[in-house]
């Protein structure tokens, strides 16, 4: 157990981060995400007072779809990341856990109009991996019929939640908000089923590496931009054309003249794992351009990867690169993400 | 042939000259899996204390300290091909590098089994 976002939280189960990586891909995985801020926005228009915070298309989102999407800074730095899904009588967004007090505050002073309640109510489980879909059918067999990317309010037997048909480690799956009287109950059901075992963060991490998401404090942070942490699908056309969100000036600026740094999948050639903080080099000239921002071993690729950010020359696939690590420069290559083929339901 | 222990948690066994270094098994259950290992160039001299080699597990990377000083004479090809074998056998065959002493002295500064069961119960 390690202290995390201030909750004690589990790195690994007896069994190791491998193989719950590797349970988490061949069957499913069930996650403790409770510590994230899950927060319900209701008022007369919501989304659209959102977007005054964030560039994601907010007002386009239909009920019972999701979307991802950023809040900025006037920098046009990022200060969270989080996924808002429209239901029937509200806006529900889950934060990360290490920014939720500072988004409450920031949503709290500038969304007029809006009300804004954090459920503490609630815990959030996510059931990831290719037999998630399987075992949460035995409680209720909708969820069968949700693509990736939907919600609905369900009964899950004789649990009342919110569905999301989502997750954090390219595979399918689903995150479960569920009131915390009902949480411990309902996971020790999941445990029970034959598919699930309890995956920590250690593995929750290696899984997110493989799939190139992105976690905040590592590739987002203040400094960092949408358009230079290659979020630009985050960005509708329209919000794009009208702005209106903080530093969006720079972010049209950016979509129009390109950032000089992008993020960039890197494989380095040996067996090393370059880890967060990494200096990234020309492998020719021995130049600075760029730095590491996750980085480790990924269990089902059976390779080192990483994540960094490169000035922009250098962030096209395949372009050759030294990594810095122990003193030793170590060559590698950058290239797309993910690392794997994501597997979400259609 | 005694096996002693350093706090940093490496083992190391004497063996006529050369003593053989690797890490507890305490060390290889505190990392996880091990993902892979830099081993030092045979002939390098390395001082008691000093890094002589990198273990890492998925969660992380940790350095390996000499528990002696002395000249690297044999590295362990076999955890560097299969690093599990860290895990699997850390106090017998996933063995790190055998060094050549410098001073036998070094190794009475260093923990014996029963000494090092009773530190490990303070961690």
């Amino acid at each position: 157990m390690v202290p995390f976002a201030g909750y004690d939280m589990p790195v690994q189960y007896p069994t190791g981060i491998l193989t719950e990586h590797k349970h988490t891909r061949a069957s499913a995985g069930l996650f403790d995400v409770s510590h994230m801020g899950q927060v319900k926005l209701t008022g007369a228009d919501p989304a659209k007072a959102l977007e005054t915070l964030v560039p994601g298309d907010i007002q386009a989102l239909d009920v019972g779809k999701m979307r991802y999407t950023v809040f900025t800074n006037d920098q046009a730095g990022i200060l969270d990341d989080f996924m808002v899904n429209k239901r029937d009588r509200d806006l529900f967004v889950v934060f990360n856990a290490g920014c939720k007090d500072n988004d409450l505050a920031h949503a709290r002073a500038n969304l007029k109009g809006v009300e804004i309640d954090y459920l503490e109510s609630h815990a959030l489980l996510a059931l990831q991996g290719p037999a998630a879909v399987a075992v949460l059918a035995r409680l209720n067999s909708v969820v069968q019929a949700m693509s990736f990317g939907m919600g609905a309010t369900l009964a899950l037997g004789k649990y009342e939640a919110f569905v999301t048909r989502s997750g954090y480690t390219g595979e399918d799956g689903f995150e479960i908000s569920v009131a915390n009287d009902q949480a411990e109950e309902f996971a020790r059901w999941l445990l029970s089923q034959p598919e699930v075992k309890p995956i920590g963060l250690g593995a929750r991490d290696s899984l997110r590496l493989e799939a190139g998401l992105a976690l905040y404090g590592h590739e987002l942070d203040p400094t960092t931009t949408p358009i230079e942490a290659g979020l630009n699908w985050t960005i509708s056309k329209r919000r794009r054309e009208e702005g209106g969100f903080p530093g969006a000036a720079i972010v049209q600026q950016q979509l129009k003249d390109g950032p000089a740094r992008k993020l960039t999948g890197i494989q380095p050639e040996g067996r090393a794992p370059a880890r967060e903080g990494t200096e990234i080099l020309n492998s020719e000239t021995g130049e600075r351009i760029g730095v590491v921002t996750s980085g480790g071993f990924g269990p089902s690729v059976d390779a080192p990867i990483a994540i960094g950010y490169v000035a922009t020359q250098y962030a096209a696939p395949d372009t050759p690169l030294s990594l810095m690590v122990r003193g030793k420069a170590l060559p590698a290559r950058t290239c797309k993400l993910p690392f794997i083929a994501k597997r979400y339901a259609k | 042939m005694t096996t002693r222990y350093s706090k940093d948690h490496e083992w190391i066994r004497l063996d006529g000259d050369v003593a053989t270094v690797g890490i507890s098994d305490y060390a290889q259950s505190q990392l996880g899996d091990v993902v892979f290992v830099d081993l030092p160039a045979k002939g390098k001299t390395v001082a008691a204390g000093a890094e002589v080699a990198v273990v890492e597990s998925v969660k992380a990377a940790s350095e390996v300290y000499a528990p002696a000083g002395g000249e690297v004479v044999e590295t362990n090809q076999a955890i560097v091909d299969d690093p599990a074998l860290v895990n699997r056998a850390a106090q017998t065959d996933g063995w790190f590098v055998k060094l050549k002493l410098g001073n036998k002295a070094d190794l009475d500064a260093l923990m014996d089994q029963a000494a090092y069961d009773a530190y490990l119960k303070t961690l």
